[in-house]
C-alpha cells in the first residue's frame, strides 16, 4: 500500500468513525443523563436518511433537507420523551428495551407507509459534489471531507456544550449525582425532555450527513445501532470523549480490516470489542470498578 | 387446591386432543408456537431466573437450525440422534464464550454485549457463504429418528412432529422446575437479587450465572433446532436480534418469575400475531404499540389480569418482577 | 495465647492519589472481639472490604488461619470461614427468614449448587438453618419474609446468615447503627457469645457497646493504626485521647 492510498483509507477511516461518533455520542447521551438505553436510537438514524431524501426531492436542497430533518427529529424526541420515555425513568432495564423495540416497530411501520420500502440515494450539494484529484488515477470526493469538517464542527459544539455549560455540568457528574442538578437549580424533567431529543436529533443528522454518500434502504438503522453499542462499550458508557475513541477505533479496525483481512472484516470489530471486554470490561474510558 | 393441578392437567387433555380435532394448518401452526414457548422458556431462565437480560438469545437458537441445514446431506434425511447434540452443543459453545464475555459486565452494558456478540453470528451466517448467506438455506427432508435401521418415529407427519414437541416441551417445564427449586436455582435467584451479599455468602456469581446463561442457550439451541426442521428453511433472520426482543417481549408477557409464563406468553403472542397478520397491512404498527401498552400498564405481565378473573393468587410466582432485571447492575 | 484466626500485615489502599489505607496491621483471635475505633474517614469501613476481599489491597498480606487469602475473591474467602454481616441491612427482602438463612447454609454444604433435587430436601442445610435461626432468636419469626421485620430483627437476621456459613471469623460492619437502646441491648447480647469458638471483628461507633464487647481494640486515625491493646491501654492512651476519644462525648 502506497502512502496516498492508505492516506485515502485513513481519511475513509476518520470519515467513518466521525459519523459513528455523531450517533453514538447521542445514545451515549441519553443513557448517562435520562438512565434509558434506547434500542429505537438506531430507527432515528434511518429516519433521518430517509427524511433527507423526501425533503431533498421536494426543494431540490439538501441544506434545507437537513435543517429540517433534524428539526423534525428533535420535535419527535420531544414527543417522544413527554409521551413515553419519561415513564421509564427508574424502570428496569428490560422494560427500556422492549418500550423502545416497541417505537423500532412503529417507526419502520411509519417508514413503510410514508416512504415505502426502496432503496433510495441522495444527491450532495452542488459545490461539494466534486472529488479532488489526488493522483493520476486516484481522487477523493469533496463531500466526505466535508463531513469530516462538518462533524469535527458538531463534535466541537458538543465538547463545548460539555464543559462549559450546566447542562454539560449535569453530564460530567454523570446520571447518579442528581443532588448536584437539584443544588444548581436545574429543572430535571426539563433536561431530560431536551436531551432525548438531541440525542435523536444527532442520530437523525448522522443519518442525514451519510445519506449522500451510502444508500437510503430501510434496514440501515439496525446496523448503526449495534455499531453504535460496540462504541459504546469500547468507550465506556455515558463518556463522549469514550464515544469519540471508540467510533475513531472502529473506523480504523472497519476500514483497514475490509483492506488487510477482507474476509474476516466484518467480525474484527466484534473481536475488538471482546479484547476491550478482557482488558477493561468498563470501557477504555469508562469508570474502574474499585 | 384442587385449582393447583386441575388447570395444567386440563390444558393438558386439550394439547393432546387438540390436533386430532384442528386442521393440519393448525397443528403445524400449533407446533411452531410451542417451539417459540421453548425459546422462551428457555431465555427466561437467564432474564427472570437469572437477571440477565439477554439480546443473544436468537443467536443461539438460529445457530442450531444452521447445525442442522449444514448437517443435512442433500435431499436426504439427517439423524436426528446425531444432529441434534451436534446444534445443542453448538449452541452451548456459543452460549459459553458470548456468556463468558459478557458476564464481565454488568446491566446494560451486558445488554449492548449480548447484542452486539449476537448480530456477529448474525453477520457471519449474512455475510460469508457459509449456508447461502443472505438468502439462506433448506433443510431439504425432516429429521429423521431411527436405530439400526429401524424408523421409530416419522417426523415428516405433522402429527407426529407435533407430539415430539410436546414431550420435548413437557420434559422441559420439568427439568426447570426442577431447577428453579434446587438450590442452584435458589444461588441463581439470590445472585439475581443481591449479587454483592450472594458473593459474599460464599457463592461464586460469575460461575452460576455462566451456568444458567450456557443451559439456556443449549435449550434455545432445541427450539431451534426443530423450528429449522419445521419450516424446512434456515435464514440469518433467525439469528437476527428482532428475534431475541420479539421472545422478550414473550418472557414479559408471562411474566419472569414462573417457568410456564413465557410458554404462555409465546401462545398470546404468536395468536396475536396470527390475528393482526389476517386483519391489517400494518400489523407491526399495532404490535409495536401493543408492546409499548404492555410496558407501560402490565410490567408483569398478563398474569396480572388473572387475579382479577379468578381471584387474588396465593403462589409465590407473581411477586414483583419489575426489579428483577435491574438489580443485576448493582454491583 | 490463642490461635489467631485473621492477620493482616501492612495493609494498604490507594485510590487513585487517596490513601484510604496507609499501613494497619491487626490479628484477631479466636475466642475473643476485637473493635476497630477510630473516627469518621479513618479508614475503618476500607480495612472491613480488603479483609472480606470486595476490594484488593494495594500492598500488605492477608492471612486466614495459615492461609494466605490476600488474592482471592470475596466468594473464595467465605468458603474458607471468613463471615461477614454488612452495615446497611442487605438480606435479600422478599425471601422468608428461613430462605434467607437456608441460602447462607447451603453455600457451606458439600454441594451449593446442585441442580437436581429440592432446596428443601437436605436434612443437614435444614438443621443448621434452624439452630442457626435460633441462636439469633429469631426462632418465633421464621416464616415471615425479610421486608416485614423491624430494624433490630433485620440485624439479628443478618448476623443469623453469617452464623449458618458457619465461620472461623465473622466481620461485623457498624452492627448497631441506626438503633434503640433497647433493641441495641439484644444485639449486644448476641455478639457477645459470638466469639465463642470464633473470632469476632467488629466495627462501631457506640463507644460503650464497644468498651463492653472488646476484649482488644485497635484505633484507627487517617488510615493508620495508632494504637492496639486492651480496652485500659487504649482509653490511657496519649495519642487516642487526642486523636479521638475527645469527641468521644457525642459518639455515645
Amino acid at each position: 500500500m502506497d502512502l496516498v492510498t492508505f492516506g485515502v483509507q485513513l481519511l475513509n477511516a476518520i470519515q467513518y468513525g466521525m459519523v459513528l461518533f455523531l450517533v453514538a455520542s447521542g445514545l451515549t447521551l441519553v443513557f448517562g443523563i435520562l438512565g434509558v438505553i434506547n434500542l429505537a436510537h438506531g430507527a432515528f438514524y434511518m429516519l433521518g436518511a430517509y427524511l433527507a431524501y423526501w425533503i431533498a426531492a421536494y426543494t431540490g436542497n439538501f441544506w434545507i433537507a437537513m435543517a429540517a430533518g433534524v428539526a423534525i427529529a428533535f420535535v419527535v424526541g420531544l414527543l417522544l420523551e413527554s409521551v413515553f420515555i419519561r415513564r421509564l425513568y427508574g424502570r428496569d432495564h428490560l422494560a427500556q428495551v422492549l418500550l423502545s423495540f416497541g417505537l423500532i416497530l412503529v417507526i419502520d411501520e411509519f417508514r413503510e407507509i410514508a416512504f415505502g420500502k426502496d432503496v433510495h440515494s441522495v444527491a450532495p450539494p452542488a459545490w461539494l459534489a466534486g472529488s479532488i484529484q489526488l493522483t493520476d488515477n486516484l481522487s477523493y470526493p469533496v463531500y466526505r471531507l466535508a463531513i469530516c469538517v462538518f462533524c469535527l464542527v458538531v463534535a466541537a459544539l458538543i465538547f463545548l456544550v460539555i464543559t462549559r455549560t450546566k447542562i454539560g455540568m449535569i453530564v460530567r457528574a454523570g446520571a447518579e449525582n442528581r443532588e448536584m442538578t437539584r443544588v444548581l437549580g436545574i429543572k430535571f424533567d426539563v433536561v431530560n425532555r431536551y436531551v432525548f431529543a438531541v440525542g435523536i436529533a444527532l442520530a437523525a443528522l448522522g443519518g442525514i450527513v451519510i445519506a449522500p454518500i451510502s444508500t437510503v434502504f430501510p434496514g440501515m438503522g439496525d446496523g448503526m445501532l449495534i455499531l453504535s453499542f460496540v462504541v459504546v462499550v469500547l468507550g465506556g458508557i455515558g463518556s463522549v470523549a469514550g464515544a469519540a475513541v471508540g467510533a475513531l477505533l472502529i473506523g480504523l479496525t472497519d476500514t483497514f480490516g475490509k483492506v488487510f483481512f477482507p474476509s474476516v472484516s466484518s467480525i474484527l470489530i466484534y473481536v475488538l470489542m471482546a479484547a476491550v471486554l478482557l482488558w477493561r470490561p468498563n470501557g477504555i474510558l469508562g469508570r474502574r470498578e474499585v | 387446591m384442587p385449582r393447583n393441578w386441575l388447570i395444567p392437567v386440563v390444558l393438558l387433555i386439550v394439547a393432546v386432543a387438540l390436533p386430532f380435532v384442528v386442521p393440519t394448518y393448525y397443528v403445524q401452526f400449533i407446533s411452531k408456537a410451542l417451539i417459540m414457548g421453548i425459546l422462551a422458556m428457555a431465555l427466561n431462565l437467564a432474564v427472570g431466573h437469572g437477571g440477565m437480560v439477554s439480546l443473544c438469545h436468537a443467536a443461539f437458537f438460529g445457530l442450531a437450525g444452521y447445525v442442522l441445514a449444514l448437517l443435512s446431506p442433500g435431499y436426504d434425511p439427517a439423524s436426528l440422534l446425531l444432529t441434534l447434540p451436534v446444534a445443542v452443543l453448538a449452541s452451548a459453545a456459543a452460549a459459553l464464550v458470548i456468556g463468558a464475555l459478557a458476564l464481565r459486565t454488568r446491566g446494560v452494558y451486558f445488554i449492548m454485549v449480548t447484542l452486539a456478540f449476537g448480530e456477529m453470528l448474525f453477520f457471519l451466517f449474512h455475510d460469508t457463504g457459509i449456508a447461502g448467506g443472505s438468502d439462506g438455506a433448506y433443510v431439504n427432508a425432516k429429521p429423521e429418528l431411527s436405530i439400526a435401521g429401524y424408523q421409530l418415529l416419522d417426523l415428516a407427519s405433522p402429527l407426529v412432529f407435533y407430539f415430539v414437541i410436546l414431550a420435548f416441551l413437557l420434559g422441559l417445564i420439568a427439568l426447570l422446575t426442577m431447577v428453579v427449586q434446587s438450590p442452584f436455582g435458589h444461588a441463581l435467584a439470590a445472585a439475581r437479587d443481591n449479587e454483592r451479599r450472594a458473593r459474599s455468602l460464599g457463592y461464586p456469581i460469575f460461575r452460576i450465572r455462566l451456568t444458567a446463561f450456557v443451559l439456556s442457550g443449549a435449550i434455545a439451541g432445541i427450539a431451534g433446532y426443530f423450528a429449522a426442521a419445521q419450516f424446512g428453511f434456515v435464514a440469518p433472520q433467525m439469528l437476527g436480534w428482532h428475534l431475541s426482543a420479539t421472545v422478550l417481549v414473550m418472557v414479559l408477557i408471562g411474566g419472569l418469575r414462573s417457568v410456564t409464563g413465557p410458554l404462555i406468553g409465546a401462545l398470546v403472542l404468536i395468536g396475536l400475531e396470527e390475528v393482526l397478520k389476517a386483519s391489517t397491512d400494518y400489523w407491526k404498527l399495532i404490535e409495536g404499540l401493543i408492546v409499548i401498552f404492555i410496558v407501560l400498564a402490565m410490567p408483569n405481565g398478563v398474569r396480572q389480569l388473572w387475579p382479577m378473573i379468578v381471584g387474588p393468587a396465593k403462589d409465590s410466582d407473581t411477586k414483583p418482577a419489575t426489579t428483577a432485571a435491574t438489580e443485576a447492575t448493582h454491583v | 495465647m490463642s490461635d489467631v484466626a485473621l492477620r493482616a500485615n501492612g495493609l494498604q489502599k490507594h485510590f487513585g492519589g487517596l490513601k484510604a489505607v496507609s499501613d494497619v496491621s491487626i490479628d484477631v483471635h479466636v475466642g475473643e472481639i476485637h473493635a476497630v475505633i477510630g473516627p469518621n474517614g479513618a479508614g475503618k469501613s476500607t480495612l472491613i472490604n480488603l479483609l472480606s476481599g470486595e476490594l484488593f489491597v494495594t500492598a500488605g498480606a492477608i492471612k486466614l488461619g495459615d492461609t494466605d487469602i490476600t488474592r482471592l475473591a470475596p466468594d473464595r474467602r467465605a468458603r474458607r470461614g471468613l463471615g461477614r454481616a454488612y452495615q446497611k441491612t442487605t438480606i435479600f427482602p422478599k425471601f422468608t427468614v428461613h430462605e434467607n438463612v437456608r441460602l447462607a447454609a447451603q453455600a457451606r454444604s458439600p454441594k451449593p449448587l446442585r441442580m437436581f433435587g429440592h432446596v428443601r430436601n437436605n436434612a443437614d442445610v435444614h438443621d443448621r438453618t434452624a439452630q442457626a435461626i435460633g441462636k439469633a432468636g429469631l426462632t418465633p419469626r421464621t416464616h415471615i419474609a425479610a421486608e416485614q421485620l423491624s430494624h433490630g430483627e433485620q440485624r439479628q437476621l443478618e448476623i443469623a446468615m453469617v452464623l449458618a456459613t458457619d465461620p472461623r471469623i465473622i466481620l461485623l460492619d457498624e452492627p448497631l447503627a441506626g438503633m434503640g437502646q433497647s433493641e441495641a441491648r439484644g444485639i449486644i447480647d448476641l455478639i457477645a457469645s459470638l466469639k465463642n469458638g470464633r473470632a469476632v471483628l467488629i466495627v462501631e461507633h457506640d463507644m460503650d457497646a464497644v468498651f463492653e464487647l472488646a476484649d482488644r481494640l485497635t484505633v484507627m486515625h487517617d488510615g493508620h493504626v495508632i494504637a492496639t491493646g486492651s480496652p485500659q491501654e487504649v482509653r490511657m492512651h496519649p495519642a487516642v485521647r487526642t486523636a479521638y476519644l475527645g469527641d468521644h462525648g457525642d459518639a455515645a
